[in-house]
């Protein structure tokens, strides 16, 4: 029977009653079918990849494209949907993508990055004094993710490029159905387009007066002087501000409520805040929010430990499955903020694509986490965790909402 | 411990002036990696051998 032998599609629910833990799928990936096939929505298939080593192989290997308009992409079901069109350099390979991405990489640079800490710190004093203030905290308590988890990124993401806060609730709303695994392909090309209309007219408003800020310093350096068009300048909008909102807003949020239960954790991180850095690394290693990829196609054969993949095939990374590895990280499903190799997860991805707003998200999360353990050290979820409703229908994991009360 | 760079491979990912800031800097103009010290004390080695490691485009080259 055809049904039979179809390719289990990506796991996605968390093992019962552990919510913080990668399907349970993963683990019996690794030890029995490392790279095995993997359905996907419009019935094709492709290799998913569970092993860190594999996974560090193939992000690391030029062998296997990013680019979605190459033969055999897997795009079905993909994050932001299967687009082609002005795609933005995450969808693209050398030397295209080199030339791209390093007209912004100087903007998420170390340096430049922690010179906007205090004022990362002086916007998360702002929404938690805010939290402070609210009403409801006794009845049903306050939204975590709304109060502070989401706005902090999408405020700095908003500043750096030059986008109108007051705009988020558009960029959040269509966000939200790019990187949703339930919509159709053809809701998320809805609304793909509909970010694009907007941000075609945001870029027209920004030529006539470009702001010192990454969008204008794009028009005035790159598109005036022929490097990119105007398509290209709304793709890189496109891309870092879909990049730079939900994914910092939810490892927030998954990693304070991971601290709410945690309460051993937390006081060593309150007494002694330099263990903050470490931490984030284990949180990142912990939640791999990333669920639904990176993916690649092969443009040759390529053998990866042994498993041929062919030319055309499509390529599948299980991030969650990589970083708990029982091979690299001992005990993996333990929480060790002391954990010694942690910065080797894989989060941020591997290879030339790895995460440009790396810097970014990790100084957000030292801010908002260390804010969070000092104001607030009687935080606690205001719901039994049962209730909490966990975002296993996207491709960035988290919490759709986090009541907390202290 | 000698230090050598590929800096053409390299995607800014900043991992390197993370892990060893007294070795490893960033270019102003586009964050590509910057070499400050290519044969560093012993106290270094350890974090440019992670650096090296951790490095998403196998761009740092570290002999003995």
């Amino acid at each position: 029977m055809t049904l039979s032998t179809a390719p289990a599609p990506l796991p996605a629910e968390p093992p019962s009653g552990c919510p913080f833990d990668p399907p349970a799928e993963y683990g019996v990936l690794r030890t029995t079918r490392p790279i095995s096939k993997v359905g996907l929505p419009d019935g094709s298939w492709a290799w998913l990849v569970t092993r860190y080593a594999d996974i560090r192989a193939v992000l690391g290997d030029l062998r296997f494209s990013s680019d979605t308009t190459v033969h055999g992409y897997p795009r079905s079901g993909m994050t932001g949907g299967g687009s082609t069109q002005n795609r933005g350099f995450i969808r693209m390979d050398p030397p295209e993508h080199t030339r791209l991405r390093r007209m912004v990489t100087r903007e998420f640079m170390v340096k430049r990055v922690e010179a906007l800490r205090p004022e990362i710190q002086r916007l998360t004093d702002e929404l938690c004094d805010a939290m402070e203030r609210a009403e409801g905290r006794e009845e049903g308590g306050v939204d975590l993710v709304e109060a502070l988890a989401l706005p902090v990124p999408s405020l700095v993401i908003s500043l750096l490029l030059g986008v109108p806060y007051g705009d988020h609730e558009i960029f959040q709303r269509l966000t939200g159905t790019l990187l949703s695994r339930t919509v159709t392909d053809d809701e998320r090309e809805a609304a793909r387009s509909e970010l694009r209309d907007y941000l075609d007219r945001l870029v027209t408003a920004k030529e006539a007066d470009p702001g010192d800020d990454i969008l204008g310093r794009l028009i005035v350096e790159q598109q005036r002087t022929g490097e990119i068009t105007h398509d290209e300048v709304a793709a890189f909008a496109a891309l870092l501000l879909i990049a730079g909102h939900e994914t910092t807003a939810n490892m927030i949020g998954l990693s304070a409520l991971t601290l709410m239960r945690d309460p051993e954790t937390a006081e060593r991180l309150r007494q002694d805040p330099a263990l903050i850095r470490g931490a984030v690394e284990e949180l990142l290693r912990f939640h791999s929010i990333i669920r639904n990829g990176p993916r690649r196609v092969a443009t040759e054969d390529v053998e990866i430990d042994g498993h041929l993949i062919r030319a055309g095939e499509g390529v599948v990374v299980a991030v969650p499955s990589g970083n708990r590895d029982e091979t690299v990280f001992p005990a993996p499903d333990r929480l060790d903020i002391a954990r010694p190799n942690a910065q080797h997860h894989v989060a941020f991805g591997y290879g030339i694509h790895q995460c440009l707003g790396q810097a970014l998200a990790r100084v957000e999360l030292q801010v908002v986490l260390g804010t969070l353990l000092r104001r607030f050290p009687a935080m606690r979820p205001a719901v039994p965790v049962e209730e909490i409703p966990f975002r296993t229908d996207m491709s960035i994991y988290g919490c759709h909402a986090l009541p907390v009360t202290w | 411990m000698k230090i050598t760079l590929d800096a053409d491979k390299c995607c800014a990912a900043g991992q390197c002036v993370l892990i060893a800031p007294e070795v490893f800097d960033q270019r102003d103009e586009d964050g590509v990696v910057v070499l400050l010290d290519a044969e560093p004390p012993a106290d270094q080695h350890d974090a440019v051998r992670e650096a090296a490691a951790i490095c998403p485009a196998a761009v740092i080259e570290v002999q003995a």
